[in-house]
């Protein structure tokens, strides 16, 4: 089959358009093969078009994995809608699946009757069995619950690319864009804004560009042209609040979040780190930004990366390290320095599949303890969750402006699942956020030189600099005398000093937002949630509410200290439910604090809940009939 | 910074409040002392100096000066000051470190700060044990070193700080002894004055857990045949009656009398500021007791620091593009308007 890559002529019969309030697609093939570049090309497209967008990025820790392997699929979902999406999507309306290894993985995510663009050529015998497929999937029947469109992909792409003088290996590379401009047509997307990506991104070289442009207009006019495919389906513009949007990853959001809240207190921003997935975009995206006066330091280790953060914060930095759950585990010794030395600083931790090396690109919530409890001694900090990828920008910020006012480490929880999916973002005025007021001070707090542990009554330090003529001090980790400063192992003294650290934390509780109860304000059931699980959980929540059900939900943004009507909310229900990507870890915490008869929800699979697992556990809690609105 | 001080500060204002605690004949006073004296001599100012340490005895360093300071955690001091400097790279900043802290807890750090060359002064007590644990062998130990740890002898090779150094690509490298006053004051003062990282390896009498180790080095009778001390542009001779000296001999030091056929001129000449770290390090390698052991500056060359580097960048990037402004921030990427 020759396909002109012009505009072809109209085809004999129109295909039908069918409307949808959203659709999920995901692109699967090699880690090598592209699918996330054709995945985040769909979401911006979808995005600029005014749909609400979600997505999940899932690939492979390796690289490359052999090709063809299933150890070396990638896969990006996106969910694209008309209304307001909080996940990217429990079942796959449509699923493009470049090799047979990508099929097997991912076909059974694919709803019953959903659309299956398979690149045909790629189901050679030896893929096949890589792929451990004792007969070819597309001939034997096992896919007739699915809309099968076999395409060959590699062979028409090659055509499509045969006159823009690249060699058939680097035209090979092109075919993403290919199954890229299928999906347009089908969703009857514009590929203006690929094209335009496309020209900005390989300017410098024209032959790959037009080859890359020739390869999306060939999978568009495929579809156009074919009468293979008989519906395209339409998503119409979500109603977002006006205002101008950008798509942001949560790394993306949590990088221009510290850079804002270092530019609105006029101050460096040091960022010391040792690359770790799913940390290190932070890392990349804060070195392009030096002209803010981002320094970013890529230590030898973990442990020099957080210990380099606290020398910063001790001389006068905004200073922030940023990893995952290993590295987490490296940097507590020193974290509990930051604790002794009361110095302002902020410590993300992106949590990953673990224990140990674990599930390094998968998405886990395991970490939860490890922020609040894991160093030695009686060590609180400021423990803060993200909830959705544009929030880590407003979280970034509070970290910073908490770190501050009570002189402490603040932890900021993400997660893989934040840090790499994406959501619209209502871009901020600048001029509109609140500016964060940090004071070093100059004269002495005494007629007796300078205090380092005289406090306020927030019980916060001052902030005294290297540099300040008059404010010598000393601060190491041993225990020291209120006030003074000086070491002292006196026994009231510990008993009052580790105290007093407790209540300055507990003292943020003051300055933070109340829980927000999301529906009624007491009933039946309050699904109770941290960090990434607002999606999924709030979502369910609300087809739960369209049924009848009296549910409601609450999503902790603040962990230690929690907001002060906690407890007053969670007794306001008769039942509480925590789902987790865990095991139970703010189960236990609330459990403990609050001696409420919580039930968990907990699924430990290196991947969100979907939507219709947390709204199963809710008709099981509430009964057939039993919270049911009358 | 509101006052300026311009009044003469005495080595007796570098020194805090706080009672010193060090064990009385501790090798560690007279490096306190000496420090001090150094601080007087270049006019160090107390606000702009702050002095970072990890633990050991010799991390109590901070405690007892009037500057700045900061008693980290085992083995990151080396770390700690490079978030210092690379916030303020105005401020001068001194790392007080152990044999362990430096090279077996934070051998890591230790290599990584040297060979970035953050403008910062190592200052290295080297006991040959760990004294604040009460008696346990160190990274420096000699093999088969008795100790509490090790009661039939240490079966671990030893590290050669100076060695390590160079390895790292120091810019900066010497040794001194304690009760040697004036010369560990004389090389202070010259790393104090180095643009770089400076690593001063300071062998220190732990009079309690490992006394008398340096005794060869630092005796009345043995020390002149025991040590040389290294001057630029010189020949290395040493002996009570300057009668040796060290000559090359193909790649290997050899120790030879003067007189005779051996005059001055066929000695080893050193020359710290060899771009090439080798003599260097052929010095480092001369140990007690086959060699006498070099003392002084081995090593002294001028290399871009890092906190020069990194806030240039940031200089070069505010230059290119402007200070950053948080509009044009948000806007980076594809956007668009719903109304």
């Amino acid at each position: 089959m020759v396909v002109s890559t012009e505009p072809a002529p109209t085809r004999k019969q129109q295909p039908q358009t069918i409307e949808r309030e959203e659709i999920t697609v995901r692109f699967a093939g090699d880690s090598g093969d592209g699918m996330q570049l054709a995945g985040t090309q769909l979401t911006n497209t979808s995005a600029i078009f005014g749909n609400d967008v979600s997505t999940f990025p899932d690939f492979p820790a390796e690289i490359r994995a052999p090709a063809g392997t299933l150890a070396g699929v990638s896969g990006y979902q996106l969910n694209f809608g008309a209304r307001k999406l909080r996940t990217a999507g429990d079942r796959v309306n449509a699923l493009i699946a470049m090799n047979p290894a990508a099929l097997k993985i991912n076909v059974a995510d694919l709803e019953q009757g959903g659309i299956l663009v398979v690149n045909e050529d790629a189901f050679s015998a030896g893929n096949l069995q890589k792929a451990g497929y004792a007969t070819n999937p597309l001939d034997d029947g096992s896919l007739k619950h699915y809309q099968l469109f076999r395409v060959p992909i590699d062979k028409l792409n090659a055509e499509a690319c045969a006159e823009t003088g690249l060699t058939g290996r680097a035209a090979g590379r092109c075919k993403n864009f290919y199954a890229l401009g299928i999906t347009y047509w089908l969703f009857g997307r514009s590929m203006e804004p690929t094209l335009r990506w496309i020209n900005d991104k390989f300017g410098s070289k024209p032959a790959v560009a037009e080859a890359n442009s020739r390869a999306l207009r060939a999978g568009y006019y495929f579809g156009e042209t074919t009468e293979m495919f008989p519906v395209r389906f339409l998503v119409s513009p979500a109603k977002l609040s006006p205002g101008r949007y950008r798509k942001v990853t949560g790394n993306e959001a949590l990088a221009m979040g510290l850079i804002t809240a270092a530019k609105l207190a006029e101050k460096p921003l040091f960022y010391g780190t040792y690359p770790i997935t799913p940390a290190s975009d932070i890392l990349h995206e804060l070195s392009r930004h030096k002209n803010f006066d981002v320094r970013t330091f890529q230590a030898e280790d973990e442990i020099a990366a957080i210990t380099a953060v606290v020398g910063a914060a001790y001389a006068g930095a905004f200073a922030v390290t940023g990893t995952s759950g290993p590295g987490m585990a490296l940097k507590q010794e020193a974290i509990g320095l930051a604790i002794m030395t009361e110095l302002p600083m902020v410590i993300i931790n992106v949590q990953r599949g673990g224990p140990s090396t674990g599930l390094p690109t998968k998405t886990e919530q395991a970490d939860l303890f490890q922020a609040v409890l894991g160093r030695n001694g009686e060590s609180p900090l400021c423990v803060l969750a993200a909830a959705t990828p544009a929030d880590c920008f407003t979280m970034g910020i509070e970290a910073f402006r908490i770190a501050t006012e009570f002189m402490t480490p603040v932890v900021l929880l993400s997660d893989g699942y934040l840090a790499n999916g994406a959501e619209p973002w209502l871009i901020p005025d600048p001029a509109k956020l609140p500016k964060i007021r940090v004071k070093h001070p100059t004269e002495s707090n005494s007629g007796n030189g300078f205090l380092p542990y005289k406090r306020d009554a927030k019980l916060a330090r001052e902030w005294a600099i290297p540099g300040t003529p008059g404010l010598e001090h000393r601060v190491g980790g041993l225990e020291k005398r209120d006030v003074t400063g000086d070491v002292c192992y006196e026994a009231d003294n510990h008993h009052h000093m580790v105290c007093t650290r407790r209540r300055k934390i507990d003292n943020i509780a003051d300055t933070i937002l109340p829980l927000e109860v999301y529906g009624d304000p007491a009933g039946e059931l309050l699904v109770l949630g941290w960090g990434s699980t607002y999606g999924p959980i709030t979502s369910a929540v609300d087809k739960c509410r369209e049924r009848g059900l009296k549910v409601s939900s609450a999503h902790l943004r603040y962990i230690d200290p929690m907001p002060k009507n906690t407890g007053d909310v969670l007794r306001r229900f008769k039942k509480v439910l925590i789902p987790e990507m865990n095991l139970g870890q703010l189960l236990t915490v609330i459990r403990a604090k609050y001696l409420v008869d919580a039930i968990g929800l907990n699924k430990v699979q290196g991947k969100p809940f979907m939507i219709r697992e947390i709204e199963e556990k809710i008709e099981e809690l509430l009964g057939k009939s039993n919270g049911r609105n009358a | 910074m509101s006052t300026q001080t311009t009044v003469q500060l005495t080595a007796k204002d570098y020194g805090s409040d706080q009672d010193v605690r060090w064990c009385p004949g501790c090798g560690d006073y007279s490096i306190l002392a000496q420090v001090k004296k150094v601080m007087a001599a270049i006019g160090a100012k107390r606000e702009t100096t702050v002095f970072v340490s990890g633990i050991g005895c010799s991390s109590r360093f901070p405690y007892y000066m009037s500057t700045y300071g900061f008693h980290s955690i085992h083995g990151r001091a080396p770390a700690v000051a490079t978030g210092v400097k690379s916030t303020n790279p105005e401020l001068d900043v001194w790392v007080a470190t152990g044999d362990g802290d430096a090279l077996s807890i934070g051998g890591n750090h230790f290599l990584h700060a040297v060979r970035r060359n953050v403008n910062m002064k190592i200052l290295m007590f080297n006991n040959q044990i760990y004294g604040l644990t009460k008696g346990q062998y160190s990274p420096t130990s000699p093999l088969g070193k008795k100790t509490k740890s090790t009661p039939v002898g240490s079966v671990d090779y030893p590290l050669h700080p100076i060695s390590v150094a160079i390895g790292a690509e120091a810019t900066f490298v010497a040794r001194s002894i304690d009760v040697n006053v004036k010369h560990l004051e004389y090389v202070l003062e010259r790393a104090s004055k180095h643009k770089g990282t400076a690593f001063v390896e300071i062998y220190q009498n732990c009079n309690i857990f490992n006394d008398l180790c340096f005794e060869y080095a630092t005796a009345k009778e043995t020390k002149d045949d025991t040590t040389v001390y290294l001057e630029h542009g010189k020949p290395l001779i040493f002996g009570k009656d300057r009668k040796k000296g060290i000559r090359l001999h193909g790649m290997d030091p050899e120790i030879v009398e003067l007189g005779g056929d051996i005059k001055e001129d066929d000695l080893l000449f050193h020359d710290e500021r060899q771009a090439e770290p080798s003599l260097a390090y052929l010095l480092s390698r001369m140990h007690h007791p086959e060699f006498p052991e070099p003392m002084g500056v081995f090593r002294a060359v001028e290399r871009l620091t890092y906190e020069d580097m990194l806030t240039g960048q940031v200089r070069d990037a505010v230059q290119s593009k402007g200070a950053g402004k948080l509009a044009e921030l948000y806007d980076d990427g594809e956007t668009w308007v719903v109304n």
